[in-house]
């Protein structure tokens, strides 16, 4: 397969924003970069650029351990059939006003 | 204190460095060499052209002639323009693109500081806006003259012939005009030419990070300040000018 001069030369990034404080970082996307800083600079004019965030995280994406398409039934299924796993399962009390 | 007449002159330097720069770095969209840089060019254009919006206007209210921004950009002809020669040079390779970047956001983030000080509270509040834009400018364009100039044997090669070429256009920056003794006294914009020596020791320790020489230039070109261009400029100004000038007045 050939590589475009990207990707032969400059690395990804995964980038997560943070709305405000206080907010988890949840990934937006990602860059080419060749470097943290130059990741940086790129991630916040491509996604922070409009008030989205006031914090950025730039996270090499060759570290990222991912789960695979194979992985779904035995990583996930197992939590369907146990309804009791979710609060919805427990009938609340009519007592019960505030939570 | 009232805003000063005398600040016109000033002020058109100021809005046209930006303006023609800003210009300059608008060619780069849809050429820069990756997406995200595309992107970063064109933010930085867009915040030049930006600050040249809100300098020019200011300038255009204390003329006191009717003129706007609009007109100050579209309708004026080279010879009327007062940015410096560095800024209206042909954009180049990436390389003179960057460096160039590097010593106008470098003496842009001196020049904004002074101004937020500024007596004329327009100004000052237009530079105390247009100064954090700078600081990223020169955060920009400092990370890349390292990277170029200390990355392979192709982009330190040409990260060096744009800072010789460029060089003997920073002089012009710091030219100081005789006549406005009397605005630095009142406080309203600064000395340029006491902006050197900081300007040039953060020059010096970035190159020298960047493995790039100071090349030994004693000749500073001049003239832009005082409306003698390059050749570049009115070429500049045709492609630039002619929407505005071929539909006068129209709105969109």
């Amino acid at each position: 397969m050939t590589q475009s001069p990207a990707e032969r030369s400059w690395p990804l990034w995964e980038v997560f924003t943070q709305s405000k404080e206080g907010e988890p970082h949840q990934h937006a996307g990602s860059v080419h970069a060749t470097d943290a800083e130059h990741a940086l600079q790129n991630a916040r004019d491509v996604y922070a650029r409009r008030n989205e965030a006031v914090n950025l995280w730039v996270v090499p994406s060759v570290v990222i351990t991912a789960s695979t398409p194979e992985d779904v039934g035995p990583f996930f299924d197992p939590a369907n059939d146990k309804a009791y796993r979710h609060p919805q399962f427990y009938k609340v009390p009519k007592g019960v006003k505030v939570f | 204190m009232p805003p000063h007449p005398a600040l016109v002159p000033a002020l058109l330097r100021i809005g046209d460095d930006r303006l023609v720069l800003g210009h300059r770095t608008s060619e780069w969209c849809g050429h820069a060499p990756i997406l995200e840089e595309d992107v970063a060019l064109v933010n930085i254009a867009l915040d030049l052209i930006g600050q040249a919006n809100l300098v020019l206007q200011h300038a255009g209210a204390l003329e006191g002639t009717g003129r706007d921004q609009d007109a100050l950009a579209f309708f004026r002809e080279a010879v009327e323009f007062r940015n410096a020669l560095l800024c209206e040079l042909p954009k180049g390779d990436f390389g003179v693109t960057i460096v160039r970047h590097f010593f106008h956001s470098l003496f842009s983030v001196l020049q904004w500081e002074a101004l937020s000080r500024s007596a004329d509270t327009t100004l000052a509040g237009i530079a105390a806006k247009a100064l954090k834009e700078s600081r990223y400018h020169a955060r920009h364009s400092g990370g890349w003259v390292i990277r170029l100039g200390d990355g392979t044997d192709e982009s330190h090669r040409r990260a060096q012939e744009a800072v010789d070429a460029l060089w003997s256009y920073t002089g012009e920056l710091f030219m100081q005009p005789a006549n406005e003794a009397d605005l630095v006294s009142a406080g309203l914009t600064p000395d340029v030419s006491t902006l050197e020596p900081a300007w040039r020791a953060q020059v010096d320790d970035v190159l020298r990070r960047a493995t790039l020489r100071v090349p030994e230039v004693v000749w500073m070109q001049r003239g832009g300040r005082d409306g003698r261009h390059t050749e570049h400029l009115g070429h500049m100004l045709a492609e630039m000018q002619i929407v505005a000038r071929s539909h006068p007045g129209a709105q969109w």
